[in-house]
């Protein structure tokens, strides 16, 4: 039984008294463990498809099970990474952590442990004090992946987590996404549209259609071609990716990745 | 110079009144000059038992204005949390707004008397509405992202009142206390103005007016106003104390 499933899912909205399909006929299924990345241009639902799996929206049709039971609503078992930290700019960083755990079992003593554990798992040790607004903006990312991962989630979802961040810190805080993803071996959901970050990062991708949001092409990564960006292996992967987003690149040749429908 | 020109104004007045009390045949019986009312205003302090009355009309205030604040903020933030209270009490509210405060004395007056618990429910009612009005913005006003991580954090709502809508409405809530402070002071002169005579600063203007002491009596108005502008300058410093940390 695959741990996250998505199973036949349309979403509709009304917007300005006209019906908009946001989402049609949505199939997708995640092995524990598994990092999966969804990639599309704006308006091909990635976004309602996050909301629909943390249980803030739900499907007109179809449904999201995990482990073959319907999400009903939000839990503690789903951690989101938003676009902007949404950090609670009243709260210290440590105490932005610490209120992920506000509903979690864990005894006062191990939920301060559990806050310095991921603080220093992203790097920030030294800033559990700071105001968010003392933090760059990379930095106060960093401390939204460690609110996200405190509560040790079975999924980490990822909402264009690094669109935000200069070129730079988005480069090294992709390096240490993988780092600390893989250390929890947790099972993570990443949408973006940035095609390297996806290939870099995922061992499956899968491509999105706009109008209405669909599902076009699911791709396996093979993780020789993402470990060096300039390798041709992770060229030939990208640049079949921006095929499909219809983004013309100089050879679109198939090398040694698979196509899955 | 600029940071004396707060003053000119009021030393302008100043000037003006002395100089009509003594230059024109206005009677000092009506309009006692400058000097006479801080003469009487020392006199007071010295030995007419103004502290006594001052610190009646200060002890007053502060009942008022700790029931209707907390009230008020309470009021509001059901207002700005519950789309379902906003429907049924907001309207309600807004309504009885549009009705002058004065207009309650004489049924409060009925309901609780004309004596200490009278004043202070007019107080209190004075200084509960731009509390619950400020809250209610403060919270509404709120981002839709914060509901939205307090879902995915499975945030109880107290938990939601203490991290998200009260720190985030601080500032609104703190500008509504601000307000409802210097509404409580005014409502203060007002009940002890038109409720039973009792010791306070309006009680001893009533006695000012009766014994014909226009002295006495802008004595206790210029005391009001300095108090009014000190309650006003401890709000905002205590406001910018609060609020410092956030904006660094």
């Amino acid at each position: 039984m695959p741990a996250l499933q998505i199973a036949g899912v349309d979403r509709t909205f009304h917007v300005a008294g006209k019906l908009v399909p946001a989402l049609r006929d949505i199939s997708l299924s995640l092995r524990d463990g598994e990092f999966v990345a969804i990639v599309g241009a704006s308006g091909c639902g990635k976004s309602t498809l996050l909301r629909l799996i943390l249980g803030l929206d739900r499907p007109d049709k179809g449904e999201v099970r995990i482990d073959g039971q319907p999400v009903r609503g939000p839990g503690l078992d789903r951690g989101i990474v938003f676009q902007e930290h949404r950090l609670l700019p009243w709260l210290t960083a440590e105490t932005n952590v610490a209120a992920a755990l506000r509903r979690s079992d864990l005894p006062a003593a191990q939920r301060r442990q559990r806050v310095a554990e991921y603080l220093d798992l992203v790097g920030l040790t030294a800033f559990a004090k700071a105001w968010p607004a003392q933090l760059s903006g990379g930095m106060a990312q960093r401390v939204a992946i460690a609110r996200a991962l405190v509560n040790r989630p079975r999924f980490l979802l990822l909402d264009e987590p690094l669109g935000a961040l200069d070129a730079l810190t988005r480069l090294r805080l992709q390096a240490e996404l993988a780092r600390i993803v893989r250390h929890g071996g947790t099972t993570a959901l990443l949408v973006t549209h940035d095609v390297d970050e996806a290939v870099f990062l995922a061992d499956r991708l899968v491509v999105m259609q706009p109008h209405p949001g669909r599902i076009s092409d699911v791709l396996t990564v093979d993780p020789a071609a993402r470990r060096d960006r300039s390798s041709s292996a992770f060229l030939r992967v990208r640049d079949k990716v921006l095929g499909m987003l219809g983004v013309e690149t100089e050879a679109v040749r198939v090398g040694n990745y698979e196509t899955a429908a | 110079m600029k940071r004396f020109s707060p003053l000119l104004v009021p030393l302008a007045a100043l000037a003006i009144w002395e100089a009509v009390s003594r230059l024109t045949h206005v009677s000092h019986e009506l309009l006692p000059p400058p000097e006479k009312v801080a003469a009487r205003l020392w006199d007071g302090f010295a030995n007419g038992g103004m502290a006594g009355d001052l610190a009646a009309s200060l002890l007053r205030e502060f009942a008022g204005f700790v029931i209707g604040a907390a009230s008020g903020v309470a009021l509001g933030l059901l207002l700005g949390l519950s789309r379902a209270a906003s429907r049924l009490i907001g309207p309600l509210f807004l309504g009885y707004r549009q009705v002058a405060l004065f207009a309650w004395v004489p049924l409060l007056s009925m309901w609780f008397g004309g004596g200490e618990q009278g004043k202070i429910a007019f107080i209190a009612l004075a200084a509960m509405a731009p509390a619950a009005v400020n809250t209610w913005r403060g919270t509404s006003a709120l981002p839709h992202s914060y509901i939205e991580l307090s879902r995915v954090l499975m945030f109880r709502p107290l938990d939601y009142v203490r991290f998200v809508a009260l720190p985030g409405a601080l500032p609104a809530i703190l500008t509504g206390l601000r307000s409802s402070l210097i509404a409580a002071w005014l409502a203060t002169v007002g009940a002890e103005l038109f409720l039973d005579v009792a010791p306070g600063l309006g009680g001893r203007m009533n006695e000012g007016r009766e014994t014909f002491q226009m002295d006495l009596v802008l004595a206790s108005v210029v005391l009001l106003g300095l108090l009014g502008l000190t309650f006003s300058r401890l709000a905002v410093a205590a406001e910018k104390t609060l609020l410092k940390r956030r904006a660094t």
